[in-house]
């Protein structure tokens, strides 16, 4: 990162040793304060119990409906729910600021998921384009193919995809995980930030296209190089990283990370000093 | 931003109106200025079945003009005594509208080229569709206007395509609604979600090789880009993939023959498509939903990847 410093602890949050740097540039650095924590308001969140289950029907239902009788439910403390005949339908579960275990028998559309925060999802099914967009945290599980944009702009949270997802991929990310078990299209990781990208099986051109930050882990063949990504060295630390990451996503458990190859910026491009104020989640 | 949506049965037949109206209908949030069908109907193989229009329905940014019914009246009966000039006997006749015509045609000839360019020389008139089995409906409105209008639930046949319109780089009318016909190949229709940017520099390359324009939409170039390349020995699926570097832009598109579909997408990968493929239906969409508007059960769909050119045969 550019002009990180060490610094002399100061807040409580440091004295935790969640972080030890100082940003500097454009960088807005804002810490929370455990100490205030009763006071924090989180808006849209429920206390549900995971063991209180229900499900629901949206065959008949449109998207909007469909979402606020999700948060209907939560607020009625269920933390457990199943989404049943999806069939394909756009912006389901889009905005959960919630602990949840969200699942969904069958196929969302496009936009599934997207700007949540915390919940814990699988997806018997196929997602259509920008699938989990702005993820901040939580965990989201796809048991067959995406479509493109997968993860645009996620800042948190695992994202897995078993099968194969399309262009794009990562696009934007600013950091979280992202697991593709199959292959992945065209300009994959295109102006990621921050974050990594694991794809099992073959990408296709322009791999990591204008990324400032963050790795791209590839298994299979690449179809080209983007402008400023390059091959960088896969350490042992990397390759225990990447089993951790692929056991607990309960894919490619025993895939062969060492020959994994993966990709960085070459920073030739590089202009770039934000850092996301993800402290402030942690500390939570 | 437009939806394009097509699917083909092998081996058998279905009603494939009803159910290209359900997928349109689906992808309507897309663009409903205007809506088209290329659907490829069970026939006995004998006829040419010719779509053509007299006249104009004029929407917003349109250059034509609204006439009236008595300018179509006299324009039909010229392109009546052209067919007659020609040894062309109309076996069946069908006004669905004041402007819009389907003619079962008992003409004995392959090149249409000449067929077509008589009919099309009549001021106002155009050719929509010309094949054995090919009828392309198009008309301002969403799918179910479109059908109803036109009474196509009920076509019988192998494959069809269609598009829903977000009119963009042209006006609002017939004349730049997709499909667009293979001028002047029998049984070949275009639909295409995208833009293409160098539509005018090959515009002029094939005018200048004597292909034919009858709108200012860029889609149309598809339709003349791949006739051309079919015109000059290459298969389908070879004008198909020439396509991906000879068009620049982004775009999906889906071609249709008398006995097949096809699709290509651009590059890269700019432009949404959902497939699915089984043994014997072949379904696909801009979205998810178009195609479950045919399979509502769970199914198993993915994205082509980007370049990528795929026919399938009925």
């Amino acid at each position: 990162m550019a002009n990180l410093k060490t610094v002399s602890k100061k807040s409580k949050a440091q004295s935790m040793g969640m972080h030890t740097e100082v940003l500097t540039g454009r960088t807005q650095q804002k810490f929370f304060n455990p100490d205030e924590a009763e006071n924090f308001y989180y808006f849209g969140t429920y206390d549900v119990d995971f063991n209180k289950r229900t499900e629901l029907d949206v065959k008949d239902m449109t998207a909007p409906e469909a979402n606020k009788e999700i948060d209907n439910l939560m607020s009625q403390g269920y933390g457990t729910i199943v989404i049943k005949n999806p069939q394909g339908k756009h912006s389901l579960g889009v905005g959960i600021l919630n602990k949840l275990n969200l699942i969904f028998e069958g196929s969302l559309g496009y936009f599934g998921m997207g700007s949540c925060d915390g919940p814990i999802v699988r997806i018997n099914g196929r997602v259509g384009w920008s699938c989990a967009e702005n993820l901040m945290a939580g965990k989201v599980v796809i048991e067959k193919n995406a479509g493109s944009c997968f993860g645009a702009a996620i800042r948190g949270g695992d994202l897995i995809c078993k099968g194969s997802v399309g262009a794009r991929t990562g696009i934007d990310m600013k950091g979280g995980t992202i697991i593709i078990g199959g292959d992945a299209g065209a300009f994959t990781g295109f102006m990621m930030q921050r974050g990594r990208i694991i794809i099992l099986g073959d990408v296709g051109i322009n791999l990591g296209d204008s990324m400032y930050d963050g790795t791209i882990f590839v298994g299979g063949e690449i179809g080209s190089y983007g402008s400023d990504a390059v091959d960088a060295e896969l350490t042992k630390s990397d390759q225990d990283w990447l089993k951790r990451k692929l056991k607990v996503a309960e894919i490619g458990e025993n895939f062969d990370v060492s020959k994994m190859k993966k990709i960085v910026a070459g920073k030739k491009l590089w202009n770039y000093d934000n850092l996301e104020p993800t402290e402030k989640k942690g500390a939570i | 931003m437009c939806g394009i949506a097509g699917l083909i049965h092998r081996g058998k037949s279905s009603n494939v109106g009803s159910e290209l109206q359900g997928m349109l209908q689906a992808l309507k949030h897309r663009g409903e200025d205007s809506t088209g069908y290329a659907l490829y109907g069970d026939t006995d193989g004998k006829n040419f079945i010719m779509r053509f229009k007299v006249g104009e329905n004029v929407g917003e940014g349109s250059s034509s003009v609204m006439e009236d019914v008595s300018v179509y009246d006299e324009r039909k009966k010229i392109v009546d005594e052209t067919l007659s000039e020609m040894g062309a006997k109309i076996v069946k006749e069908e006004r669905t509208l004041p402007y819009s015509l389907r003619y079962e045609i008992d003409y004995n000839v392959k090149d249409l080229l000449e067929f077509s360019q008589r009919i099309e020389s009549i001021p106002g008139v155009e050719i929509l569709s010309m094949g054995k089995s090919l009828e392309v409906i198009k008309d301002l409105g969403n799918a179910k206007m479109v059908c109803d209008r036109y009474s196509l639930d009920k076509v019988v046949g192998t494959h069809a395509i269609g598009h829903a319109r977000m009119a963009t780089e042209s006006g609002v009318d017939i004349k730049s609604a997709h499909p667009f016909w293979g001028y002047p190949f029998s049984d070949v229709s275009v639909v295409h979600n995208g833009q293409l940017t160098n539509y005018w520099n090959n515009r002029r390359v094939l005018e200048n090789k004597g292909m034919r324009f009858m709108s200012e939409c860029d889609s149309e170039l598809i339709a003349v880009y791949l006739a051309e390349k079919m015109r000059d020995g290459a298969t389908l699926e070879e004008g198909m993939k020439a396509s991906l570097t000879g068009l620049d832009g982004v775009f999906t598109y889906f071609v249709a023959t008398k006995d097949s579909l096809g699709m290509a997408k651009d590059t890269m990968a700019a432009k949404p498509l959902v497939l699915y493929e089984s043994d014997d239906l072949v379904a696909m969409g801009s979205e998810e939903i178009a195609i479950r508007s045919v399979l509502p059960q769970e199914i198993d769909t993915y994205d082509p990847f980007d370049g990528e050119v795929k026919v399938w045969q009925i």
